[in-house]
């Protein structure tokens, strides 16, 4: 039985297309992923990602307990900080890829992908040992809204009322008490909210490649501040069929199609989120020997000729008709016109430009290795 | 919502075949294409290529995922509907209209398998 982010009442009155995903039952689209892709793309879309978990790490061991499971190098970061990386096994393989947030000098906010939470909660419990930490999961106390697109920041300050244009890229703040300002109640648009007893993080983040902001707060807050972006007109309620296809453009992984158990970082070239030179994280060796000697497979992206379609799980062919691999996310790309897929190849066959071919249903077409970006991010840093 | 057109055998699995003489002409009904949303893109057969009813002879995909076209009726392939090939919204413009693959029929008595437009409506309200 998936369960109900607290906007689903919502998405069904606004006639989206409901499907589960990661243990929730979320809106796929609401008019179509078409529209909602370009709405982000040259506009300003909301997606409601409150199915994504949430774990609070306190205490005075609170940063080398991150260090110790995470493998970016969060060490002296300034509050406010955002980090990417990843959790490893000690073989490499991948547990989650996360973010994480530096809320104070003891204490850490950690973002995990909804299908890994129950998974993620576990492995960060057995490896608390020996660290005076408070681990404290909190996915059913958030709500979370991304804002994104180039309007995302004009949205967020204007509708919502949260300062947010100071915020640099992966940069967040905790508010605890935006002053309820209803002196100006002439402006609808203006509306701010008084939550003294239940803080707000605001965070200039996103997966879409745009620049956007990231708002997690109590159930309560994120149903004020779904309806009033709803309400405005200015902001285009989005799936999470086109969070896929924009995430997928801008060559950004999805845990469960580039990353895995049986995906490192290292294939999946996401090596500059592991920081080698740190003293130590749970799959560092595995990741230094794979760099030193190499891995079997990499991802890679594929540009078609043709106007076919590569799905997840599709076989990818050297020219002499070898399986060398296997799709790993593949679009008909909206912002380029173009069939593109990311797979995870045999690494003789990842090199620029190599001939390869991907099966689709009967037939077999062609095309050749390119970057696993198909579309420029447009972040603004 | 969708809409629907006299005079046109269907499947259960949305597929329409329109009959004139010893040919057929093969597409999606509005239904389909009102349930996929955005066709990006149509995979046709060749020409003299064999279909047979009940498999699958092509797909037609939307942003987020393919779905077979299955033939309603057992055949050869004597034309594929070329404008698809640049202009797969054709399906979403009008289903009706822009047909998919035309057959010569290699056994007409299968067309009494399939619904009219009466059992089709039932069968989508289903």
């Amino acid at each position: 039985m998936e369960k109900k982010t607290c906007l689903y009442d919502r998405h069904v009155a606004l006639g989206a297309l409901m499907s589960p995903f990661g243990g929730f039952i979320m809106p796929i689209q609401y008019t179509n992923i078409t529209d909602e892709h370009n709405a982000v793309r040259q506009h300003c879309g909301v997606f409601d990602v409150s199915h994504m978990g949430e774990v609070r790490i306190t205490g005075p061991d609170a940063e080398r307990y991150v260090q110790h499971i995470f493998t970016n190098d969060v060490s002296g970061a300034p509050v406010g900080q955002i980090y990417y990386g990843m959790m490893l096994y000690p073989d490499g393989g991948t547990v989650d890829d996360l973010l994480v947030y530096k809320m104070g000098e003891q204490d850490f906010f950690l973002v995990i992908n909804a299908a890994n939470i129950d998974k993620d909660v576990a492995w960060m419990k057995e490896h608390t040992a020996g660290f005076d930490i408070n681990l404290d999961h909190q996915s059913d106390q958030y709500g979370q809204l991304a804002v994104q697109g180039p309007e995302a920041e004009q949205v967020v300050e204007e509708v919502l009322g949260i300062p947010c244009r100071e915020l640099k890229f992966y940069e967040n703040k905790e508010i605890r008490n935006l002053e309820n300002k209803k002196g100006d109640s002439a402006s609808s648009k203006s509306l701010i909210f008084t939550f003294s007893d239940s803080p707000i993080i605001v965070s200039r983040t996103g997966y879409t490649g745009e620049d956007g902001f990231e708002i997690y707060g109590s159930h309560e807050y994120i149903q004020q501040a779904w309806d009033k972006l709803i309400e405005s007109g200015r902001c285009k309620p989005c799936g999470l069929g086109c969070r896929d296809t924009l995430r997928f453009e801008v060559g950004l992984p999805l845990y469960g199609d580039e990353l895995s158990a049986d995906i490192s970082p290292v294939m999946a070239g996401l090596s500059m989120f592991c920081k080698l030179d740190k003293p130590e994280f749970i799959g560092k060796e595995a990741l230094a020997e794979q760099k030193a000697n190499g891995v079997p497979q990499k991802l890679v992206g594929i540009e078609l000729a043709d106007k076919a379609i590569p799905r997840h799980g599709y076989p990818v062919l050297s020219m002499e008709g070898e399986p060398v691999g296997e799709v790993t996310t593949g679009y008909h790309c909206l912002s380029v016109d173009k069939s593109v897929c990311m797979a995870l190849v045999k690494t003789d066959f990842a090199k620029l430009d190599t001939p390869l071919q991907v099966q689709i249903r009967k037939k077999t077409f062609p095309g050749k290795v390119v970057k696993k970006k198909f579309y420029d991010k447009h972040y603004k840093k | 919502m969708a809409k629907f057109e006299e005079g046109l055998r269907y499947s259960e699995s949305h597929e329409y075949i329109r009959v004139e003489g010893e040919y057929g002409y093969i597409g999606i009904s509005d239904y389909a294409q009102h349930a996929l949303g955005n066709v990006v893109y149509v995979d046709m057969p060749d020409v003299d290529d064999e279909v047979t009813a009940g498999e699958e002879f092509g797909a037609v995909e939307s942003v987020k995922a393919a779905s077979d076209l299955i033939s309603p009726v057992s055949g050869t392939v004597v034309e594929v509907n070329e404008a698809l090939e640049d202009k797969p919204e054709l399906l979403n413009e009008d289903a009706f209209a822009n047909w998919i693959i035309k057959v010569q029929l290699s056994d007409p008595s299968e067309l009494d398998k399939l619904m009219d437009v009466e059992a089709y409506k039932a069968h989508c309200a289903e």
